[in-house]
């Protein structure tokens, strides 16, 4: 075995490759930003709401995750054979029903007295909304951050590691030229089975109905359609999908002390995301999620000079955003003639 | 099954559109509803459907049937649910959607699949060219292609009673003809159809019964072919005076002269 012999041979100098680093951590943030601004695009596509509240229900949604998993254990306790993975799932499916149930309620009490307001209005009063909830969350959470309870921890899979391990579980203190936490490997592979799932729900009668809401209210309303209803259902995909922001973001590497008061500033930090990929597109969402989450982590592995200091990556997204608007105003796929704020 | 009686409408609690209409469609019947712009058409086809409300509309006097059942005040959806289906004027498609998703969005009272299935296969056998471009987005559909589209998703809630808001509007004489025909093959598989036009020509061939609006009021109501005899229904809706020859603007100074009707 000669690439054994080879690290045998060179056991000191196995060297964490900084490129490696960047995807990974490119890959987890864009997934991140994905869910967010996916959550976010669902809810302006069917309502034409600019739903500023949607990292307040991401922090509430991250809470609830840790309330039903850690907290008062719901479903957990009553399946104590049951293995620990199916516990948590459990608990987060009962988090995100009650997160859409938020989101539905939300709409009923402050969004639909607003129907056929100014957009600009609209969104004012989601901003009022963010900060009765960020209130109220906050408060929930308390100083201390609540952790997720999740099965994937601070586990890693390693590549090229020391030792002449290639790969396989390791230790935080192994050395490895790349390393992926399970929980990256969570994370993007929920966000494909969501764009997967929401592709398909695009093409069920409840999708479609949603679909011909977004483009004429009045020709739906026609057609049979209950637009109320319509409205509510969107508002509920889009909290359970901030939720699920909510819960990456709670994680390893980005928290791993679970959900605090930061979190929902951190998923205010998926708006570049959104308005890069254009307010109204699907696929402007994943492609925006991914390249703010990879210019941030590029700026922050290549990017640490010191007159910029090492912050500099939180501030790329918004420059890319800048950039990108200058040359096309309405997103990389967003439709032209959308009104804007 | 259809019966309107002594409808009034408001808009912005102010403009009196409707003062007091009256219309009755009977069981498969072709019924022609005309008038001039802003005679309230469109309005009277809003209070049959119950989308008033986003035009800031009120009914304030008079009720609808259906059926029987009081209607006035029913969402509108319900209202699709008991048999009513409208193709909006402008024809109005999901521009963005395929044939198929616009004829599914129709669909979207009926559960029932199979109740599906043989809708669309209606709607195809009845509009060929449309079995042709169903994975096409309705957006680029020609403008008789969407007016088709758009009868065809509504019957796709397989209606009892279909009203069409000027389906003749900018379409070509030969689409107008293809739409008429479309028209009574529909009455003819048993649907009552209420039809809204300015082309009183195409409507009243083929209606059973016509009325005529002006300005909220309905002036003149009677069998189709009389209308068509009528002096003043000929003058002002066809153009041709009443020795038949074709009337130029040169030699009447139209504007003129407001008709009375009921003078």
């Amino acid at each position: 075995m000669i690439p054994d012999l080879l690290i045998l041979a060179q056991e000191t100098t196995v060297e964490p490759s900084q490129l490696g680093f960047m995807v990974v951590n490119g890959l987890s943030l864009g997934a991140i930003y994905a869910v967010l601004a996916l959550g976010f695009v669902i809810i302006f596509k069917a309502t034409q709401v600019l739903n500023f509240a949607h990292g307040a229900l991401a922090a509430l949604g991250a809470f609830f995750i840790a309330y039903f998993a850690t907290i008062i254990n719901i479903p957990g306790r009553w399946m104590e054979g049951a293995p620990g993975w199916l516990q948590w799932s459990l608990s987060v499916v009962f988090a995100l029903l009650a997160s859409a149930a938020v989101g539905m309620l939300l709409e009923r009490i402050f969004l639909r007295p607003m129907l056929g307001e100014a957009l600009f209005a609209v969104a004012i009063v989601t901003l009022g909304i963010d900060i009765i909830i960020r209130t109220i969350t906050n408060d929930l959470i308390g100083l201390n951050s609540l952790p997720m309870g999740d099965p994937f921890g601070l586990s890693q899979i390693g590549f090229g590691c020391e030792a002449g391990r290639f790969l396989g579980s390791i230790d935080l203190t192994d050395v490895c030229t790349v390393r992926v936490p399970y929980t990256t490997v969570f994370q993007l592979s929920l966000t494909v089975v969501l764009v997967v799932g929401i592709a398909l729900f695009f093409r069920s009668r409840t999708g479609i109905a949603m679909r011909a809401t977004a483009w004429d209210q009045e020709t739906a309303r026609a057609q049979g359609i209950s637009v109320g209803r319509i409205f509510a259902l969107s508002w509920a995909i889009g909290a359970a999908m901030a939720a699920i922001g909510g819960l990456f973001i709670s994680m390893f590497p980005r928290r791993p002390g679970g959900v605090d008061t930061f979190t929902a500033f951190f998923a205010f930090r998926a708006f570049p995301a959104i308005i890069l990929g254009g307010l109204d597109s699907i696929l402007g969402a994943l492609v925006g999620g991914f390249a703010i989450g990879f210019a941030e982590s590029a700026a922050s592995s290549y990017l640490t000079f010191e007159f910029l200091g090492t912050g500099f990556g939180g501030v790329v997204p918004y420059l890319v955003m800048l950039l990108v608007l200058l040359i096309r105003p309405y997103g990389l796929f967003g439709t032209e003639e959308i009104r804007r704020v | 099954m259809l019966a309107v009686e002594n409808l009034e409408v408001v808009y912005n609690e102010v403009a009196l559109v409707l003062r007091g209409i009256s219309i009755e469609v009977s069981d498969g019947s072709i019924v022609a509803l005309l008038g001039a712009n802003g005679a309230g058409k469109t309005t009277t086809l809003r209070a049959i459907t119950g989308l008033l409300d986003i035009h800031a509309g009120d009914v304030t006097k008079g009720d609808i049937h259906f059926d029987g059942v009081d209607i006035t005040d029913e969402l509108p959806s319900k209202r699709v649910r008991r048999g009513i289906s409208q193709v909006m004027e402008g024809r109005r498609v999901f521009a963005e959607m395929t044939v198929d998703d616009n004829l599914k969005a129709g669909a979207y009272i009926n559960t029932n699949s199979a109740k599906v299935k043989a809708s669309y296969d209606r709607v195809m056998t009845m509009f060929p060219r449309l079995a042709d471009r169903k994975t096409a987005t309705a957006g680029y559909l020609s403008g008789g292609e969407q007016q088709m589209l758009a009868i065809g998703r509504a019957l796709m809630q397989d209606p009892k009673l279909l009203i069409l808001d000027e389906p003749s509007l900018g379409l070509a004489p030969l689409l107008v003809q293809e739409v008429r025909d479309v028209i009574v093959d529909i009455n003819s598989q048993g649907v009552s159809v209420l039809l809204i036009e300015q082309n009183a020509n195409m409507a009243l061939s083929i209606a059973h019964h016509g009325y005529i609006m002006e300005t909220g009021k309905m002036v003149m109501d009677g069998d189709p072919k009389k209308l068509l005899k009528d002096e003043d229904v000929k003058e002002f809706y066809l153009g041709v005076k009443a020795s038949g020859e074709q009337k130029s603007f040169r030699d009447v100074k139209h504007y003129k002269r407001r008709k009375r009707w009921l003078s």
